[in-house]
């Protein structure tokens, strides 16, 4: 479902990202793994749009998408999170599951002004969908409270419902266990899997914690330097030389 | 006592010095044709000092003073109290607002002309900050030249009035369509621009239009300005004593009244209430529906808001369309009210004035924005003795505000959304 071929970027003389490639199966979770520095968030970021890619292809679904603008690969269905959770800080829990769904409610304004009833189904449902998610990731006590007062793993989950509200077809996760307590890892550990299991969505994340990637992935690729270094499954992965060297260490 | 606390009080006390005697101390005397400088009077100079002193004292038991102020008894005895409950607070809140709205609507009948006249003005204001509220308040992005669509409304009325004789109630629309289209034009070079240069900018656009419209003397008259704009008319009905336009009737003929000026002073009011009224509905449905959210999202975090798909280029321009648009509106409003408009009521004031009024009352909070039109409009007025020392007041008024209550007046409350219990 996404293919990244040969993707290149370069900041000036540096070369973050050097002939990577990847690809997404649906029904699948990929895992980017590799040192600090070694160009995985810039590979997101090439592949969300953030970034234009200097070179290499990226195809989501059979359309080449590199390059396009970031909200439009993102209403394509390929929705991510961020390193350093990025919520709407003074607007509430159930706000920022709506600014979410703003396509959803696309509505022109005038409808939306004289409340016609149209408006107003739409309206209720994308409330029932910013509900149902919140009670899937157990935020439903704290709908009306500032996004931004909520404690550190409340906002990772937070952030996760918002990119499910839009109802993706692919999500990327940066780093989503950052900062998360054992427990917290654990109870993430399964809402990623249940996204895959029973939302049918595709998943590929950069993460650290070695638990839980060799856990949840069905695949990882490893990334040094810019250049990816080995890719497989877990098991696979595990018992690499070169990964090993490079990144897991000799134990 | 420290002894840093001492020097500084000194320090403190030298600037108030150093400040104050230069400006108050020395008056400049004409005898015949030249000029000289001479001391002022020994009152001016002994109360420069004792402000001086004053300034030391105070920063030098400073911590005492301000300790002792905090522990003094809560002055406002509902400062402890629970939160209200939200369906609770809903009803009083819209039960308050349609006594308000009624209580202005009969108001003017028993006021005098002149408060009218000050009313109609003060509504202008809301109409205005209301607008900016939504670019500035909602979307976060600093606008220092939104004067310029107020302008933009206010000419294109006077204009098409004057050329084609066209009526206000024609060229009402016209002008906040017209307003909105030259907010859409603003949008696009400043879509990338956040912040200070965003600023920079919009205040350069609301400069041009000013400079523009006090050149193209041809066209607008130039620093002249545009007179005899016409009133408002009630289905037809003119306010002036004699019918100046064929086909219309007067409105004291037509009820078998006696002529009397402050009918027009009223139905201007009462315009200028309703065009308020709908203002403020219209922009309070807009912050609950995706678009006002959207606005807000954007303000938080931009890169968030994109990553959801949001569109920055849509979710802008939007917002400096519908801001000017409210600002055309007032624009039209301010022209028939005042008979009379040139560049000079356009200055980069006004957008400081409005943008002052909706930092004062509270960013993104419609209640505080309007409560602060009414303050920011009336109390200059009240205090016409110290007119000279007007924007002294108002701008000792902003600092006070910032230490106090730099969230303003009556900060936005984010709205409560009940959620239905999923299974």
């Amino acid at each position: 479902m996404l293919e990244v071929q040969n993707l290149s970027m370069r900041f000036g003389g540096l070369l973050a990202v050097d002939q990577v490639s990847l690809d997404v199966q649906e029904h699948e979770i990929v895992a980017i793994i590799g040192p600090n520095g070694a160009g995985k968030t810039t590979v997101f970021n090439c592949m969300s749009g953030f970034y234009k890619p200097t070179g290499g292809k990226i195809l989501f679904e059979g359309r080449e998408i590199q390059g396009k603008p970031d909200y439009k690969i993102s209403r394509l269905g390929l929705v991510r999170t961020f390193q350093h959770v990025r919520l709407f800080g003074r607007m509430t829990v159930v706000e920022n599951l709506l600014v979410a769904q703003h396509r959803h409610l696309n509505t022109n304004l005038l409808s939306g002004i004289l409340k016609t009833p149209n408006y107003r189904e739409r309206e209720q449902k994308s409330l029932d969908r910013a509900a149902y998610w919140l009670n899937r990731v157990g935020l439903m006590d704290m709908a009306n409270r500032e996004a931004g007062n909520l404690a550190y793993g409340q906002q990772r989950r937070l952030e996760i419902a918002r990119c499910m509200v839009t109802e993706p077809k692919l999500l990327m996760l940066d780093e989503p266990a950052a900062g998360l307590n054992p427990a917290e890892t654990k109870d993430l550990n399964q809402l990623i899997i249940s996204l895959k299991e029973d939302y049918n969505v595709s998943v590929v994340l950069i993460e650290h914690d070695m638990s839980l990637v060799m856990d949840i992935s069905d695949r990882i690729n490893v990334i040094n330097q810019g250049r990816p270094l080995a890719s497989g499954t877990p098991d696979e992965i595990r018992r690499n030389d070169d990964v090993i060297k490079a990144y897991l260490g000799e134990a | 006592m420290a002894a840093h606390n001492l020097k500084h009080a000194l320090f403190c006390a030298i600037v108030t010095l150093v400040i104050s005697y230069p400006i108050l101390g020395f008056n400049l005397e004409s005898q015949g044709t030249s000029v000289i400088l001479e001391g002022a009077k020994t009152s001016t100079v002994i109360g420069v000092l004792l402000a001086a002193v004053i300034v030391f004292l105070f920063q030098l038991f400073r911590d005492n003073v301000m300790g002792s102020l905090r522990q003094l008894p809560a002055v406002n005895p509902l400062a402890n109290r629970k939160p209200m409950e939200q369906s609770r607070r809903l009803k009083l809140e819209s039960a308050l607002l349609t006594l308000m709205v009624i209580g202005a609507l009969i108001w003017p009948f028993i006021a005098s002309r002149g408060a009218v006249d000050l009313a109609t003005l003060v509504l202008i204001y809301i109409m205005l900050a209301l607008g900016l509220n939504v670019v500035v308040g909602l979307a976060g992005l600093l606008d220092l030249g939104y004067v310029a669509f107020y302008a933009v409304g206010a000419y294109t009325f006077a204009l098409l009035s004057q050329y084609y004789g066209v009526s206000f109630w024609f060229a009402l629309p016209i002008g906040a369509l017209l307003a909105a289209l030259f907010g859409l034009v603003l949008g696009f070079p400043v879509l990338r621009l956040r912040g200070d240069y965003l600023a920079i900018v919009t205040l350069g656009f609301g400069e041009i239009i000013r400079i523009l419209l006090n050149n193209m003397t041809s066209l607008t008259g130039g620093p002249n300005g545009i007179g005899g704009i016409p009133d408002p008319t009630l289905f037809g009905m003119e306010f002036g004593r004699r019918v100046k336009e064929e086909g219309n009737t007067s409105f004291h003929e037509t009820f078998g009244i006696a002529y009397s000026s402050e009918h027009k002073v009223i139905f201007l009011y009462l315009i200028a209430l309703v065009l308020a009224v709908i203002t403020a509905i219209a922009i309070r449905r807009l912050m609950r529906m995706p678009v006002g959210r959207a606005w807000e999202a954007l303000r938080e975090d931009e890169i968030a808001a994109k990553s959801l798909g949001l569109s920055r280029t849509a979710v802008k321009l939007s917002a400096f369309t519908i801001g000017a648009f409210f600002a055309g509106f007032a624009g039209t409003v301010f022209a028939s009210k005042q008979g009379f408009i040139s560049p000079e009521s356009f200055v980069f004031l006004e957008s400081a004035i409005i943008l002052a009024i909706v930092v004062l009352g509270g960013m993104g909070s419609q209640m505080g924005v309007i409560l602060a039109a009414i303050a920011v409009t009336i109390l200059p007025e009240l205090a016409r003795e110290f007119s000279e020392y007007r924007m002294l007041i108002f701008g000792a008024a902003m600092v006070l505000m910032m230490v106090w209550r730099p969230q303003g007046l009556m900060p936005m409350r984010r709205i409560h959304i009940e959620l239905k219990p999923q299974e």
